[in-house]
């Protein structure tokens, strides 16, 4: 079953064609990553799908149906955690299910089982400027997926870690996955993260984005934690390759 | 992020010794100097003066203070809420943000020493024209801090929220008004300065009663013993509406103070 689907999606945004061409979908239970070179679109692409931005052609379906503009069917996870330092942790994970309209008790009592899975139990009633980079990153994906839709999306959640850290983090995150299988999109430009965790790779084009690669990772989980096969390699240098001709052009 | 690092709490008493020592000299040489120049009183009152002044005229000083704290509260009252409601228009309105705005930036360019007496002249020597004074004073910086405050929210915590399904009304519940907070003290402190200095004014230019009139009455009985006590308990006021906007500060924005439990 699709649950989402993009079909020949394009977008002008001040004159410019951002997106010139977007086909993609992701199955239920799928982890399908976007790569693109830097500015390609891959943020528009969320931000289409968030409501932020309105695409001019083309179709987008939620779970077969065409997307309403301005329903929320997708949970997204911003680049930087954007926790609201105002907020303990506890409301700031419970600020998805409020927005919809959860009483906060409820809220609360649906959010507090998941704190140990996350490694953030005793922590609830920390403000985010206490915790680690790390703890801070585990929070916002815990506050997306809290909110109960269908997809994930997930904009670079690793980028702004360390590098120590971002393999930690999504070492603990395919362990997280492997156990939920939460329909995921994932834009990202880091080559290696896209193959440690999809089931499927989108790569962009540069601006204006069309979709010029879909490249399956048929390589057994889990994936990390352990060397990587040569598979993984041959993969990582072919999606390398690809990226190298879209961005030669420019230089 | 944008805000500043957490402060640590703790050694104010330290940290303030040298601010109390160096206002304890200022007051020795100013004493010191009377004593040995023998300057007249009537030119410059030693502070010992100034403070056996104010002891024998407490009755006085008292019953003139209280309607300056009242203009000043009331005033300040009255700014602030104004300012407030229509901050919130102004955010929900852009274009009427755009149509009024310059007419608020005029506001502050009008001189107090014309403005004053003209205030008094249509509202009378009562407790009106002081209230309209010092809210004229401060309703301006209080609203350019809260207007600029929801400007500084996160972009992507706005975006967040969009995405989550929230109307332009919960957005500003949930992120702008927080966001405007530690701008909204910012402005709390600085209009309070303002504020009593207004009040004082306002009453120097026409009152039955106050720390203006005091000062006024001094002076025209040259009496500058009596104007610096007056000062003296001015600045005190000041001080302590100061004191107890930080306070008011450090409660509503306990989560700028936490440390770093990593």
């Amino acid at each position: 079953m699709t649950a989402l689907a993009m079909q020949g999606v394009g977008i002008t945004l001040g004159g410019t064609v951002v997106l010139d061409d977007i086909t993609l979908h992701v199955a239920e239970g799928e982890f399908v990553s976007i790569l693109g070179p830097s500015g390609a679109g891959k943020s528009t692409i969320f931000r289409l799908l968030t409501g932020a931005l309105r695409h001019d052609r083309g179709m987008v379906t939620a779970g077969g149906r065409p997307l309403d503009q301005g329903e929320p069917g997708f949970a997204f996870m911003p680049q930087r955690d954007a926790l609201m330092p105002w907020r303990r942790i506890l409301d700031n994970l419970t600020l998805g299910l409020e927005v919809q309209g959860m009483a906060r008790r409820e809220a609360r009592a649906r959010v507090l089982p998941l704190l140990s899975a996350f490694g953030l139990a005793g922590f609830e009633r920390h403000y985010p400027a206490q915790l680690s980079g790390g703890m801070r990153q585990r929070a916002a994906l815990l506050r997306t997926l809290v909110q109960g839709r269908p997809v994930q999306l997930l904009d670079e959640p690793f980028g702004a870690l360390d590098a120590l850290t971002r393999t930690q983090m999504q070492a603990w995150f395919e362990d997280r996955w492997r156990e939920a299988r939460w329909t995921t999109l994932l834009v990202t430009h880091d080559v290696r993260e896209a193959v440690a965790l999809s089931d499927r790779i989108y790569v962009l084009s540069r601006r204006p984005a069309r979709v010029i690669a879909e490249i399956p990772v048929p390589a057994p989980r889990p994936r990390l934690g352990r060397a990587p096969g040569p598979d993984a390699h041959a993969l990582e240098a072919q999606l390398v390759d690809i990226l190298l001709t879209q961005t030669g052009d420019q230089t | 992020m944008q805000h500043p690092p957490p402060r640590h709490q703790g050694g104010g008493l330290i940290r303030g010794i040298p601010a109390i020592l160096s206002v304890v000299s200022a007051f020795v040489i100013w004493e010191l100097y009377v004593r040995v120049s023998g300057i007249s009183p009537l030119m410059l009152p030693a502070p010992s003066r100034v403070l056996e002044q104010m002891v024998q005229n407490r009755a006085l000083l008292w019953h003139n203070t209280l309607p300056t704290i009242q203009a000043t509260l009331s005033g300040f009252a009255l700014s602030v809420s104004v300012a407030f409601a229509l901050s919130i228009v102004l955010d929900f309105m852009p274009r009427v943000r755009r149509a009024l705005f310059p007419i608020f930036v005029v506001s502050q360019t009008l001189p107090l020493v014309a403005i004053a007496p003209l205030v008094v002249l249509w509202f009378g020597f009562d407790l009106t024209p002081k209230i309209l004074l010092v809210a004229l004073v401060t309703f301006f910086p209080m609203l350019v801090a809260l207007v600029d405050g929801y400007a500084s929210t996160d972009p992507e915590i706005e975006a967040l929220l969009r995405s989550m399904g929230a109307s332009r009304r919960v957005l500003f519940r949930t992120a702008r008004l927080p966001s405007a907070m530690p701008y909204f003290f910012a402005g709390l402190r600085i209009s309070i300065t303002y504020a009593v200095v207004a009040a004082i004014f306002a009453e120097y230019v026409g009152a039955r009663a106050g720390l203006g009139i005091v000062i006024l009455n001094a002076k025209n009985s040259f009496r500058p013993d009596l104007v610096l006590a007056a000062v003296v308990i001015s600045s005190v006021l000041t001080l302590v509406l100061f004191a107890a906007t930080a306070l008011l500060q450090r409660i509503v924005l306990r989560w700028r103070d936490v440390g770093e439990v990593r």
